[in-house]
């Protein structure tokens, strides 16, 4: 919404400087996005003024004395132009000023003006400074300005004409200057887009007072209920309809003043009647149609015009003002006459009907509609007018008469209309005024700032509520505009607007503190965020939408992804963006992908949540999984490096990591087969019996897939299973106060045998006192048979209440050689 | 016969004082010490000899004796160690390195700094008691606008371009607000205080400063005793604790269908502008109500803020899609 300063004075009488207004407004919920300045007014005194800014200086109302043919150039004319300094030449190529005019009021700048340069390429171009120039031949001392050069408007056809009694030479900005403020308008304040409701607010909020009044009325014609019949189908869709008939005018264009209002507004003038449909809307905020009334047919047997408001039937087109053919639905609302339909209610009307520069008579329709309806219809036609804007919102049905009133009034005035007799009216579902109990505390309770119910009346009423003191409470009549208002907190809004919000008391929270909860699961999940960092993995955080083919790609033994499986969008921004993953790994994998570009080493992980629909629920499941991807060099490039790539030992490292990070301390780890897995190293993890995940390098084909070299490593766990098994707290024992005995095993068995195995048996054969096992060494090859692997592992022996002697130590450690010779078959190096 | 012993003292000790002039390595020193006071040195068998020595010489011999074996032992010792002092000098010298040299790489892992905004803005919301609270993201239409105060064909609801799944009526979450709903369900009637983090999406083409998903964090309070002031207070605390003592904030009135008086708030930067920074208001009795709770009796405040802005005031990013790019040059540097 474009507020003109000048506009609103017409309309409010209130002394505030325009910057403090608009800081007001804008505190009180009318959000400031931009203050226009044109030429330097009175109203822009005090407001910072943006470089380049055009003050209008030295440019004036000037009046020309005669056009005629430039001798040496076709298109180009010599206008000779009295601005209060003489007669003055300039040389222009305007085409709306004819060779042989005169008397036309033009804006004149002067030598040493700066008029905005409409032939730059640059969108924010320097001024240019007007100075005498000769173009072909022909002296041009002053430049007739366009819209475009006092930046007014874009338009740059012809220069700017303008009607005014002011005298020649009146500097131009105290004809043209004005502030426009344009302001963002929140649905709940539909009723200030228009230029009364905005003075309404101001009236209020700058201690203003309202000058607009009822619109004039003066209906001379035959009466209007002899010339047009109007029904409606359902009141729901249409609470009234009020029409009047206008005859005898001319089509030309509106007055200059209107014009420039509707400039200034961002619209585009048209020609009179239309202007005055547009300018209303903005006046009043009541959109209406004009229709040509000879073009609306009576019903079959009668003669005078008929319209029925209704809903479309199938089938059913309109050819609307924009040449568009438009199918139409039975959602759809329409303004029929008697040969069917001649407009979308409130959204757009037809061609068939409208007015045309032949027109004499017109039939003005002002109506209120059912916002939802409009709402829909707009959407469903992606047809969004200045009408559905303000209709789809929800409008007073009060405002139809006014409305119409004043446009029949303005079409009387400017385009020589004589208004029928009385006007039609129907009004079906007329809206009882909303009355609200405002409890005398409630403004207290809600902002915590004290007030006695005669002040919070006194707040309200300048904003055109009612307000009636009842003991303690206060009995609330809301104003027909507001439709916005219907509970009592609606009422406290607009006291702390009146207030205004920055200057409403502070205070930190003063109600009792509720009862504190841990939260174990974010608890969980961020210990494991902070494990995952400490083991040198960067985190990232991922779109949570993918498509099929990333899934596929990421199952190299041919996956075919049915969509319908997934979480799947209706509406999407792009094809890449479709289903919602169901597992981290694709989506990290195009990360990895694209970091893989210009890293050697690349090393990330995610958590987040996945996305599963259940069969029978209508939401899915929405468990929180962790992925980790490694893959790369194990250093990054150094002078002291280690040439090692990273493999499925550094990842199994972190898993270790991260499982002591958390204290956990049970994990089972199982060799397993996964399609996105090398079939020989992948590993299932498992807490107890909780399968928490898998992780091992990734089959080379989902490699190349992704453009990754190497050995990539990955890992996809479920949160919850991991983190309920971390320990509340942790099993703690003191350090040993004895001093402990190492001694190795070195032992050669089958290759089918894994070390968890062996390391488990050695642990329970060497209880009490055996500590810990550490595997040194793993060994095939050379002095081994095949099939058969050597492993060595540095024992640990250790009492907490003494020290222990040789023989102890030898007693255990032999019978742990006995145990493994007996159990896995095997063979104890070293002993002979 | 503690003459004979005198003399081979004598000759002893200036044995050892050449020998020693002459050793010029802490190596050689070792190898007088044995040479002299090891068990087949020099001066052990003089030991012996004190068994011949009369008893009424002995103490003298003792003396003797011991005065030589700590003569050598000193002079052996204090040679031995200033050699050594300048071996290891040398040895020192010898082992420079060029400190400018690169150290040897440790991979560091660095939590994603949206990760580190909303740990920052946990603590600063626990110190004044609001717990974190998550909620789903994908939604059925009822619980992300219904519940909220935003029926069908609400205007309030072109603020929010959704993105639909093709279940009816489900939609991802345009807000973190429907877990206040969860939330008010869980605890009603006992008051609340917290927040609710999380992922949101809308159906927008996304440039520097939108993007179709995006973290929000919420908060609300419920109590018998809640108001706006409370409201006021507590943003101001976390702008001050957030960005400085020195930020002025500013409130206005806005609108959001779910809070009635609804308020949107800005702090001051450097150049005496205003940035937007959340939205807020006291909780719409319908809210309210749809969450159990009674609201002719109890009130409660809401606010709601992008962690993504929050990041980018702070850190200074001026490009929103730098977040979810996951470029780790990006990412390692916070």
């Amino acid at each position: 919404m474009r507020i003109s300063i000048n506009w609103l004075k017409e309309l409010v009488d209130y002394d505030m400087p325009t910057g403090e207004l608009a800081m007001r407004l804008n505190n009180a919920g009318l959000e400031l996005a931009e203050t226009h300045v044109y030429g330097s007014p009175k109203v822009a005194e005090g407001l910072e003024l943006p470089e380049n800014h055009l003050t209008w200086e030295n440019i004036r109302l000037g009046e020309i004395l005669e056009v005629k043919k430039h001798p040496d150039a076709d298109r180009l004319r010599i206008a000779i132009v009295d601005c209060g300094e003489g007669p003055k030449q300039s040389v222009t190529g305007a085409p709306n000023i004819e060779i042989g005019t005169s008397g036309q009021k033009v804006a004149v700048a002067v030598q040493g003006a700066k008029i905005f340069n409409a032939y730059s390429e640059d969108p924010n171009p320097a001024p240019t400074k007007v100075k005498p120039a000769k173009l072909r031949g022909e002296k041009s001392e002053i430049v007739l300005c366009s819209e475009r050069e006092l930046t007014i408007s874009e338009e740059h056809d012809g220069i700017l004409l303008l009607e005014t009694d002011a005298p020649i030479g009146t500097p131009i900005s105290d004809i043209l200057g004005d502030v426009v403020l344009e302001v963002e308008i929140t649905p709940n304040i539909a009723r200030c887009l228009n230029m009364v409701g905005v003075a309404r607010e101001v009236a209020a909020l700058a201690g203003g007072k309202l000058i607009v009044g009822e619109p004039e009325w003066q209906d001379e014609g035959d009466p209007v209920d002899d010339q047009f019949k109007v029904d409606i189908d359902d009141s729901e869709m249409c609470a009234r309809f009020t029409g009047s008939v206008i005859r005898g005018i001319e089509i030309k264009p509106s007055p200059f003043w209107m014009r420039y209002r509707l400039t200034l507004a961002g619209q585009r003038p048209i020609s009179n009647i239309v202007d005055i449909t547009n300018y209303v809307m903005l006046e009043w905020g009541q959109p209406l149609h004009a229709y040509d009334y000879h073009t609306i047919k009576p019903k079959a047997g009668e003669d005078v015009p008929y319209i029925l408001v209704r809903n479309a039937k199938a089938g059913e087109t309109l050819v609307t003002l924009d040449n568009q053919e438009r199918k139409l639905d039975e959602g759809i609302l329409l303004i029929t006459d008697g040969s069917g339909p001649i407009g979308l209610a409130g959204v757009m009307g037809g061609l068939d009907t409208e007015v045309t520069d032949s027109t004499k008579d017109i039939l003005l329709e002002a109506a209120n509609f059912n916002f939802i309806n409009n709402r829909r219809t707009a959407q469903k036609l992606k047809l969004f007018s200045e009408a559905s804007n303000r209709f789809s919102k929800g409008l007073p049905p009060h405002l139809n008469e006014l409305g119409l009133k004043r446009a029949a009034d303005l079409m009387r005035q400017l385009a020589g209309g004589t208004i029928a007799k009385g006007f039609v009216d129907n009004y079906p579902k007329k809206p009882e005024p909303t009355v609200i109990l405002l409890p005398g505390r409630e403004a207290t309770r809600l902002l915590g700032v004290e007030l006695s119910v005669q002040e919070v009346a006194d707040l309200l009423t300048p904003l055109g509520f009612e307000c009636e003191i009842q003991g303690d409470d206060l009995n609330v009549t809301v104003p027909y505009n507001r439709i916005d208002v219907s509970l009592p907190a609606d009422l406290v809004e607009e006291v702390a607007r009146m207030l205004d919000y920055d200057k409403l008391p502070t205070r930190m929270l003063a109600d009792v503190l509720p009862p504190q909860q841990a939260n174990l699961a974010l608890q969980g999940k961020l210990r494991v965020k902070q494990v995952l960092a400490q083991l040198g993995l960067q985190e990232i955080i991922n779109y949570t939408l993918t498509n099929p083919k990333t899934v596929e790609l990421s199952h190299p033994k041919g996956l075919k992804v049915n969509p319908e499986a997934f979480v799947q969008l209706e509406n999407t921004l792009s094809s890449e963006r479709s289903i919602m993953r169901q597992t981290m790994l694709p989506t990290m994998l195009e990360v990895a992908e694209r970091n893989w570009r210009f890293q050697d080493r690349v090393g990330m992980f995610e958590i987040g949540r996945v996305f599963l629909p259940q069969p029978g629920e209508v939401l899915p499941h929405e468990p929180t999984h962790i992925g980790i991807i490694l893959l790369g060099d194990r250093d990054e490039l150094s002078w002291i490096q280690d040439e090692g790539k990273l493999d499925f030992f550094d990842l199994k490292g972190m898993v270790d990591g991260l499982l002591a990070g958390l204290n956990i301390h049970d994990a089972d780890f199982k060799p397993t087969q996964h399609d996105m897995f090398h079939p020989g190293r992948c590993a299932e993890l498992r807490l107890v019996e909780d399968a928490v995940g898998v992780f091992g390098e990734l089959h080379p084909r989902v490699a190349e897939a992704f453009d990754l070299e190497g050995r990539v490593c990955a890992a996809e766990f479920t949160l919850d299973a991991l983190i309920a098994h971390v320990p509340d707290i942790p099993d703690y024992t003191p350090p040993p106060r004895y001093p402990s005995v190492v001694q190795d095993i070195a032992l050669v068995v089958d290759q089918s045998v894994p070390n968890d195995e062996v390391e488990s048996l050695i642990l329970d054969l060497g209880q009490p006192l055996l500590q810990t096992t550490k595997l040194f060494d793993v060994y095939t090859g050379e002095h081994v048979a095949d099939g058969k692997r050597s492993l060595a592992y540095s024992l640990t022996y250790q009492a907490s209440d003494r020290t222990l002697t040789d023989d102890e130590v030898t007693q255990v450690h032999e019978q742990i050689q006995k145990g493994l010779q007996e159990q896995l078959s095997a063979e104890i190096r070293g002993l002979g | 016969m503690i003459d004979v012993l005198k003399q081979e003292i004598d000759q002893i000790r200036e044995a050892a004082q050449a020998d020693l002039s002459q050793a010029d390595t802490s190596d050689a020193c070792e190898e007088l010490r044995i040479k002299y006071l090891g068990r087949n040195g020099l001066v052990t068998p003089l030991m012996q000899k004190m068994k011949e020595v009369p008893n009424e010489q002995k103490a003298e011999a003792g003396k003797l004796l011991n005065g030589l074996k700590q003569f050598v032992e000193s002079e052996i010792e204090q040679a031995g160690e200033k050699l050594k002092r300048g071996e290891q000098d040398v040895r020192l010298k010898q082992e420079a390195v060029d400190v400018t040299l690169p150290g040897r790489p440790v991979p560091l892992g660095r939590l994603h700094p949206i990760t580190q905004t909303l740990l920052e803005l946990y603590d600063i919301f626990a110190e004044m008691g609001f717990q974190v609270y998550q909620t789903r993201e994908v939604e059925t239409d009822e619980m992300n606008f219904q519940m909220l105060n935003l029926p069908e064909d609400h205007p309030a609801r072109d603020m929010h371009d959704t993105f639909y799944t093709k279940d009816k009526g489900v939609v991802l979450r345009t807000h973190t607000s429907p877990g206040q709903i969860h939330l008010m369900k869980e605890r009603c009637p006992d008051p609340i205080r917290a927040v609710l983090p999380g992922k949101c999406y809308r159906f927008e083409q996304t440039d520097a400063s939108h993007e179709w998903m995006f973290y929000q964090l919420e908060g609300i309070a419920i109590g018998d005793n809640i108001t706006l002031a409370d409201l006021k207070g507590t943003l101001n605390a976390f702008i001050h604790r957030t960005f400085g003592k020195e930020r002025k904030v500013q409130f206005r009135c806005s609108y959001f269908p779910f809070t009635e008086p609804s308020m949107e708030v800005a702090m001051s930067d450097k150049d005496g502008g205003w940035l937007e920074i959340l939205g807020s208001g006291m909780m719409h009795p319908i809210v309210l109500r749809n969450g159990g709770y009674d609201p002719e009796k109890v009130s409660g405040f809401a606010f709601g803020m992008g962690v993504e802005r929050i990041a980018m005031l702070k850190y200074g990013i001026d490009d929103i899609r730098q977040f979810y790019s996951n470029d780790l040059r990006f990412l390692s540097q916070f």
